[in-house]
């Protein structure tokens, strides 16, 4: 609820932001301090905080940030609308081609990183789970809490909607267990949430749910599995010492793309981020920092 | 002054006719862009693929009949609720109804159907999906019961008014003539006054189905968006993805002019053509009835 009010209330900002104009001027030829920062809505509440800090600290500079999935944003990187586009996955090789036939150079730079929680409801007895019984859960060979050690209830699937970066990650490392010739897909009745938001009201009023979604966005009264990397291995919870030591098995770098290298505003707005006063908000949102 | 009277009216004439013609214009322009974006899917998927149970199109699995049947599932239960409760309330409010409760009743209705479908959706995921999870012992709330439910409830102010404004203008005359027949008040209502509304309360259905059918928001919040092939009763219980919630959701993240742009294009007319068909279906009834109420008062 809270993100998607936080939306909200960016897209009125972004509006009575937007001057005659940098209403319908393209990203290369806007004013020079003007950044138009867009996609995963897993970065957006990340994006925006360092926004925040960045124009307190600096008012001659105007920063604009949307959510929308990582999709979206690459998108509007390849129609050269926003200066920086937010990924929380890697470029894909087709978004790669369609960016260079349009004249566009995508230049990755990883500002931080992230760990996909699995959640359940508090009242859900199970507390650890391999990653093969997930990937075996959500590809709907496992039905049953009572086959993974729980109670005798079905399971209910939950994932992102499929222009989530976060979904292409977990079907790559989860599912499919890293391995590239595995075609294994989500089973069909996983449910297809838009948002977040979503996954998390339903995993917090139905003990029958899965979710997953980025650390930063787990709220304190769900419950995280434990998760090992294969049978008899250590179970271990998601959190930052877990992340950099790399023994929490799923997590990984959060990207921002530019069009060519970085210059001018939108080249110092990057060095920043990746200075300690923006990765120590890196930390306090349950993120990760890049180094 | 004369002339400066006929140009005005020359004017006028001119922009009332232009007005009229835009609309035609309109679902035209629509339609030939839709068309045009939607045809190359033909080239693209082959069509045993297109018409296949498994729609994943970031792997390029683009199969429509589960959007298809989770839109026309979601669209019969909305229908089936927003029908009797809708042409019901009209009744009352038309016919049975003492004037002052009508007074209130009447405005409360509009203002249900100016509730924006998305704080419906809300209410739909805090309130509405809970609840009908415990009460009817469900795997989850999100359903494409919920949504028919509050498809229902969006689509019944549009039935509503709409019936109730064709019983409003079933002549006093006609309902007198029953009762001094002998007719209960009953036996008017059911025997006379709706068979002499039948096609404005036959329009009030049709703009309610189409009300439900194009919604967008609300299933997208509640019916969990998962597309399975939704051909069973039990269907009616499960999630389903709707053909709506899917365009919305997928077509932000899509390359312009790719296949699976292409294929989200393609559903658009199929949507589009469900409407039509429900149109035409609708109007033609209406036609047929009027030939016949003609045919008897004559």
């Amino acid at each position: 609820m809270k993100r998607i009010f936080i939306l909200f209330l960016l897209s009125v900002v972004i509006l009575t932001a937007c001057g005659p104009n940098s209403s319908s001027a393209t990203a290369s030829d806007s004013q020079a301090n003007y950044i138009e920062n867009k996609g995963s809505d897993t970065i957006v509440n990340l994006a925006l905080a360092w926004a925040e800090r960045y124009q307190t600290e600096h008012s001659d500079i105007r920063i604009s940030v949307t959510g929308g999935g990582s999709g979206t944003g690459i998108a509007s990187l390849i129609n050269k609308t926003v200066d920086i586009a937010n990924a929380s996955r890697k470029i894909k090789q087709e978004e790669m081609e369609e960016a260079k036939s349009n004249g566009v150079d995508p230049v990755e730079h990883i500002i931080a990183r992230d760990a996909i929680a699995v959640i359940v409801n508090p009242e859900n007895p199970v507390n650890e789970l391999t990653l093969q019984q997930i990937s075996d859960i959500y590809s709907g060979k496992i039905n049953n809490w009572q086959e993974v050690g729980g109670e005798d209830r079905p399971i209910v699937r939950l994932s992102r909607e499929t222009n989530s970066g976060t979904h292409v990650y977990f079907l790559e490392t989860v599912l499919r267990l890293g391995n590239k010739e595995d075609k294994t897909l989500f089973s069909t009745d996983t449910l297809l949430l838009p948002s977040s938001e979503g996954i998390v009201a339903e995993v917090r009023q139905n003990p029958n749910a899965v979710g997953y979604d980025g650390l930063g966005y787990v709220p304190k009264d769900l419950k995280m599995i434990a998760i090992a990397e294969e049978a008899g291995g250590a179970y271990v919870l998601p959190a930052i010492p877990t992340v950099n030591d790399k023994t929490y098995p799923i997590a990984r770098d959060l990207y921002m793309y530019t069009n060519g290298e970085a210059t001018g505003v939108v080249k110092e707005y990057l060095d920043w981020i990746l200075s300690a006063e923006a990765q120590e908000i890196v930390a306090e949102l349950g993120f990760v920092p890049a180094k | 002054m004369e002339k400066s009277l006929n140009w005005r009216e020359f004017i006028i004439t001119r922009a009332i006719k232009a007005s009229g013609y835009s609309a035609i214009v309109f679902v035209a322009l629509i339609f030939f862009f839709l068309i045009r974006e939607g045809v190359p899917t033909f080239g693209e998927v082959k069509l045993d693929s297109l018409f296949n149970i498994r729609w994943y199109p970031i792997e390029d699995y683009f199969g429509i009949l589960p959007l298809i049947t989770g839109s026309l599932i979601v669209t019969l239960g909305a229908a089936l609720i927003a029908v009797p409760f809708g042409i019901g309330t009209a009744i009352y409010i038309s016919e049975i109804a003492p004037r002052w409760v009508r007074e209130i009743l009447k405005p409360l209705v509009e203002l249900l159907g100016g509730l924006p479908s998305v704080v419906l959706g809300f209410l739909g995921i805090l309130v509405l999906s809970p609840f009908l999870r415990v009460f009817l012992d469900l795997p989850t709330g999100l359903t494409a019961f919920t949504g028919s439910l509050l498809l229902g409830a969006i689509a019944v102010p549009t039935v509503v008014s709409v019936a109730e404004d064709a019983l409003d203008t079933v002549p006093r005359a006609y309902r007198e003539g029953a009762w001094a027949l002998g007719a209960t008040h009953w036996q008017t209502i059911w025997r006379v006054t709706l068979p002499a509304a039948r096609s404005g309360v036959l329009t009030a259905i049709m703009l309610g189905v189409g009300r439900a059918i194009g919604e967008t928001m609300t299933v997208m919040m509640v019916t969990g968006n998962a597309p399975v092939l939704a051909i069973k009763l039990s269907s009616l219980f499960s999630p389903v993805r709707t053909m709506t919630a899917t365009i919305a959701a997928e077509m932000g993240e899509v390359a312009n002019g790719s296949t699976h742009y292409h294929v989200l294009f393609f559903i658009g007319m199929v949507l589009f053509l469900i409407s039509l068909g429900v149109n035409i279906a609708a109007s033609s009834v209406v036609f047929r009835s009027k030939k016949r109420a003609e045919r008897i008062l004559s």
